[in-house]
């Protein structure tokens, strides 16, 4: 399972192994990262689950689609440029290590 | 003191009421009861993605079944609460049991409306649903080439029909109204999904007039239409509407109106009981209003909560939505009651499109079809107080963005 790390804000760091095909959000909400809420259960209508992306990892993430990037239009958080919905990142081999920084809301 | 917060009913709004009184800071005994079997869980997906078998139950958990210990949150779950004692500060548990509370939240929801038994509501392949129980029962009986019948063409019906025609299912859909859709939406939104539904086979029946449901050998085996018509039946999915569950409150002798009656910050006509959620009916722009919706569970509980600790609040939404059919996402902003005028803007990706709704020239909603961008600007303009013209949301060129200023 990949292993990720949400950093909050004061720099406490939270690691979750996650269930491939599982998405990011619903991993945070297990691990209860604060702020990573997901009202809408992953169906890109909250967009209560946005995350920064490590920069580094950003190349694997991928940037969003369409719905996703005029979801970000209305993030609590300011958008920056590897902002992501958590819900719309699913787990895969490949994301193990990834590094998901969590907006302050 | 030493009396708990009990709430009834642990649903999306039971779960979110416990976790915003220890959010702030309320450390004392909470006990959350809820007469289901598993855990509190997400209702949407069990018309949506759970019917296709894509998501297990662990899955549409809304916390993790280890978080209500954490949290030192007594749960207990296939309790049901059969009676208030106000005045007591007390409960009756189904058992028998009484149990003391200091203070006490109903978020019971809501119940499906049924067809009378009288037109054959009762019978067997007759089904509703509003709780896992009731989709496990349903799946296992979903095979490509039935025949089903969906009674109302409202959401839950109309993903209903979705995902069973997705599976291979001969899908009719009877609306009683002249349009499907038409308590919530504008005759623009309803001509995007009857189509929408057209092309993937169901069949759509609108003015349809339901006499009763015909079974043979003890099962549905027809629905007979008030026309005359009779549409062979394996299965029948009623989706009519729901009912409030404010039995306990109006026994209880507590104001009801269209569900449990709160004021702004969510407390009842009682002062040491407060409800949310379907089951509740609260005051918003001059009108006693009752949501259904997983934000108004949510954020309606987070004010009950914050009520209930004396750090009261008006809860004044914009309310949101969203219906999964196919692969169109509709996702709503705002309410769109009492609208005089509607414009529809045709989004940038083939199929995608908006409607617009005002009140005397002032925006109240937004129904997006695969169009998060109209439904982002559109919910950011509502949350702001702000109008963006017909003109300007009619013309599919115009910036929204510039339009927010
Ligand atoms: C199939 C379906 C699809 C939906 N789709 C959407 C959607 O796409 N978007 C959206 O926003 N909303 C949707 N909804 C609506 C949304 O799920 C509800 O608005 C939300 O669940 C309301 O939360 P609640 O806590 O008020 O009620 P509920 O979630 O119904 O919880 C109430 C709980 O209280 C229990 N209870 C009641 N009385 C008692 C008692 N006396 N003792 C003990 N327990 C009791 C009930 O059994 C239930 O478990 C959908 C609903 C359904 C059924
Ligand atoms: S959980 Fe709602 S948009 Fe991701």
């Amino acid at each position: 399972m990949p292993k990720v790390t949400w950093i909050l804000k004061d720099g406490k760091e939270i690691t979750a192994d996650v269930p491939v095909g599982h998405n990011l959000m619903e991993a945070a909400v297990a691990k209860n990262v604060p702020n990573v809420i997901g009202e809408c259960g992953g169906c890109l209508s909250c967009a209560t689950c946005h995350v920064y992306v490590d920069p580094a990892w950003y190349a694997k993430t991928g940037a969003p689609d369409d719905m996703e990037s005029d979801m970000l239009e209305i993030t609590v958080a300011e958008r920056k440029p590897t902002s992501r919905l958590s819900c719309q990142i699913k787990a895969v081999p490949e994301l193990d290590g990834l590094i998901l920084r969590v907006p302050y809301i | 003191m030493s009396d708990p917060i009990v709430i009834v009913g642990a649903g999306q709004a039971g779960v979110a009421l416990a976790a915003k009184l220890r959010a702030l800071g309320h450390a004392g005994r909470l006990i959350l009861i809820g007469d289901e079997k598993v855990p509190p869980y997400q209702r949407p997906p069990l018309s949506k993605k759970y019917v296709s078998g894509e998501l297990d139950v662990e899955r549409l958990l809304i916390r993790p079944r280890d978080w209500y210990a954490e949290q030192n949150v007594e749960l207990r779950l296939e309790e049901r609460v059969v009676a208030l004692w106000p005045r007591e500060h007390e409960l009756t548990l189904s058992d028998g049991a009484r149990l003391r509370y200091r203070r006490l939240a109903l978020t019971s929801g809501a119940r499906p409306r049924t067809l009378p038994a009288e037109i054959g509501g009762a019978l067997p392949g007759v089904v509703t649903i509003r709780g896992l129980a009731d989709a496990d029962a349903i799946i296992p009986q979903l095979k490509p080439g039935m025949r089903l019948v969906v009674v109302g063409g409202g959401y839950i019906g109309l993903e209903a029909a979705a995902v069973t025609a997705a599976k291979g299912m001969q899908v009719t859909v009877i609306e009683a109204a002249e349009r499907i859709l038409q308590r919530v939406a504008a005759a623009e939104t309803s001509a995007y999904f009857r189509e929408l539904h057209r092309c993937h086979g169901v069949t759509i029946r609108e003015a349809a007039g339901l006499e009763r449901t015909e079974g043979v050998d003890g099962r549905v085996a027809s629905v007979l239409l008030k026309d005359g018509t009779v549409l062979p039946a394996d299965l029948v999915i009623v989706g009519i509407g729901v009912l409030p569950n404010d039995d306990l409150a109006r026994a209880a002798g507590l104001a009801v109106e269209n569900g449990i009656s709160v004021d702004e910050s969510g407390r009842t006509s009682d002062p040491d009981i407060f409800a949310a959620g379907d089951c509740a009916s609260f005051p918003w722009q001059g009108v006693r209003t009752r949501l259904e919706s997983v934000q108004n569970a949510i954020e309606q509980a987070e004010h009950a909560a914050a009520a209930m600790l004396g750090a009261a609040a008006p809860y004044n939404p914009v309310p949101w939505f969203w219906s999964d059919q196919y692969d169109v996402k509709l996702q709503i902003a705002g309410l769109n009651r009492g609208y005089d005028q509607v414009v529809v803007r045709p989004g940038k990706r083939p199929g995608s499109q908006s409607v617009w709704y005002y009140r005397q020239g002032v925006l109240i909603a937004v129904d997006a079809m695969n169009d998060a961008l109209a439904y982002a600007f559109g919910k950011k303009a509502l949350e702001g107080g702000k109008t963006i013209a017909p003109a300007i949301a009619a013309d599919p060129t115009a910036d929204l963005k510039a339009a927010l200023g």
